[in-house]
């Protein structure tokens, strides 16, 4: 059904409520002019570029994020936009050989200073990945490791914290009974919601998507795409996708990657109705990519 | 029928007669020292010492010194060569040295163990001055498996997917708790095989033993990690060797060796055990 869709533009009419609520609602850049909506910038990316070796893959970005808004990062495969979201908690610096100019500003901080801690910025900065990757142990354990490696001890309060992340994750009511099973027994769908409950049990301020939903079936996905609109209202969220019609569901704020460029970022509403860029309408039409 | 079915058919029994050459081979062997060994073997002679030159009694002594022997070697080994395929998976820089040293390691497996005997005798027992003692032989041993440990353990922590390490540093873990408390659980299934593999090696080997640890006989149980033992391959390889009845000698040379056979199958079946427990906790 998804896939059907991808030929024609998106019909905004269709958008889910909450979103066209919530970009009706008070932002520093009022409806008309152009630019991102939102409550100014968590997540700022400063003239970035990014080597894998000698290769460039990304050109001179600069992109704001707006806090607590949904921003969705739109492009054609290989048009940089998986790399670009790793960079924001640092994820690039496992690949060897990999080099980042440029800034990239957490609340007006540059996260890249050496004298920055990774691990302390990726407690801040938390990641949900392509496929789901939850640890081979309990569902229990799964949501506890991130609690216990950063230095939770109390029994209690990590007990409150998982069923708390569990319920934030829309997954407490189905398992609620399993917390002792393995993870890797629940289905995928259930699987990526552990992923995210998660990520939320370290309570970080901004949540990473790097395609969540590539592995999974129509229903899983329309539950994922529901939380993260429940998530907004507290966290600040990049969402990588190549599903244009997931971007225009979940979005406040779009940004088109292609072949390592910025094209443009703007309101999801207008760069699906209006794109400034004739290589954004060309892919949002379905000319391309 | 047709060309392609036929040839099919025929490579298929090519390929179960094979199978079944080896089933044989392997049946036989069990068969054969069952056959010879099962006389011997009885409640006195897995509890005393031996009697009258070798012809009587038992080969408690050497069961226990195996025992020590092996324990020893896999105490030495393992954190050693867990630690060393720890940091040439994780930690090291990838490149063209950590293949060398991963092919050095593969080839260390392949030196032959009288080799490694002598080397105990030069490093441990004279300039150690650790003497002909079960820690002799238990380093020598060590050494022996180490090769295999590595080799497994490597595989074992490469097998680990890189998404869950992802996952791990995600959450703002370190290098390390990610290591010590994601990948290695996950991997131990694999490490326990390596161990598996180096216990039955090692606990029948006799001649990185013969100048190290072994004795012909004693008459009780070693005191200390640096008494001589006997063990069950050097008591084997003696009664068949040495001494001045071979008839009765041979039979209790067939009833040890089914005794270390049936010794290695069952470390090896408590650990598949361990094994298919860690699988069903962790892979659902």
């Amino acid at each position: 059904m998804h896939n059907a869709d991808h030929e024609k533009q998106v019909n905004m009419e269709n958008l889910h409520p909450s979103l066209i609520k919530i970009q009706a609602g008070a932002d520093t850049n009022p409806a008309g002019e152009a630019g991102v909506s939102g409550p100014g910038p968590k997540i700022s990316a400063r003239n970035v570029n990014f080597y894998y070796g000698s290769k460039r893959a990304l050109n001179n970005i600069s992109a704001d994020f707006s806090a607590r808004r949904v921003t969705a990062i739109i492009g054609p495969s290989g048009c940089g936009k998986s790399t670009f979201i790793r960079l924001l908690n640092r994820m690039h610096e496992l690949v060897p050989g990999s080099r980042l100019e440029g800034e990239i500003l957490l609340d007006g901080k540059d996260i890249l200073s050496p004298d920055r801690d990774a691990a302390e910025l990726r407690k801040r900065v938390g990641m949900v990945f392509q496929k789901p990757n939850p640890f081979p142990k309990s569902v229990f354990e799964n949501i506890a490791y991130g609690l216990e490696v950063n230095g939770v001890t109390d029994k209690n309060l990590i007990e409150e914290k998982v069923v708390d992340s569990l319920k934030k994750a829309a997954l407490w009511s189905e398992i609620k009974d399993r917390l002792k099973d393995s993870a890797l027994g629940l289905s995928g769908g259930q699987q990526q919601r552990l992923c995210i409950a998660r990520c939320l049990a370290v309570s970080p301020e901004v949540i990473l998507f790097d395609e969540p939903c590539a592995s999974l079936d129509p229903i899983s996905t329309a539950r994922i795409e529901e939380l993260i609109l429940e998530l907004k209202k507290d966290y600040t969220i990049v969402i990588v996708t190549h599903n244009m019609q997931q971007a225009a569901r979940v979005s406040d704020n779009t940004a088109f990657f292609l072949m390592g460029d910025l094209i443009e970022t703007d309101r999801t509403d207008r760069i699906f109705k209006a794109p400034r860029d004739k290589r954004t309408e060309d892919y949002i039409t379905g000319r391309f990519g | 029928m047709k060309r392609s079915d036929i040839v099919q058919k025929l490579g298929f029994s090519a390929l179960f007669a094979c199978m079944a050459a080896n089933i044989v081979f392997l049946g036989s062997i069990i068969f054969f020292i069952a056959a010879r060994g099962l006389s011997s073997i009885s409640w006195a002679f897995l509890t005393e010492a031996p009697r009258d030159a070798m012809t009587a009694g038992g080969v408690a002594p050497a069961i226990v010194g195996t025992f020590y022997l092996t324990l020893g070697a896999v105490i030495f080994a393992l954190p050693l060569g867990l630690a060393c395929a720890v940091y040439l998976t994780e930690y090291s820089p990838k490149g063209w040295i950590v293949n060398l040293l991963r092919i050095s390691i593969n080839n260390l497996a392949g030196v032959p163990s009288v080799v490694f005997g002598l080397f105990g005798l030069t490093v441990f027992v004279k300039y150690f001055g650790f003497g002909v003692s079960i820690l002799s032989g238990s380093l020598t041993l060590g050494i022996l498996a180490l090769p295999v440990i590595i080799s497994a353990s490597q595989e074992a922590l490469t097998a680990v997917p890189q998404s869950i390490r992802e996952a791990s540093l995600a959450l703002g873990a370190t290098q390390w708790e990610t290591i010590r408390r994601v990948v290695l659980p996950a991997a131990l299934p694999g490490i326990l095989t390596g161990v598996i593999l180096s216990v039955g090696r090692v606990a029948g080997e006799t001649a990185p033993i013969l100048f190290t640890a072994a004795t012909f006989y004693m008459k009780g149980y070693p005191r200390s990690v640096f008494s001589e033992v006997m063990a069950l391959p050097y008591h084997i390889y003696a009664l068949m060797t040495e001494g001045s009845h071979p008839e009765q000698q041979t039979r209790i040379a067939y009833g040890s060796s089914l005794l270390l056979l049936a010794l290695v199958l069952s470390v090896s079946l408590v650990a598949i055990l361990i094994r298919a427990r860690q699988r069903k906790t962790y892979n659902a």
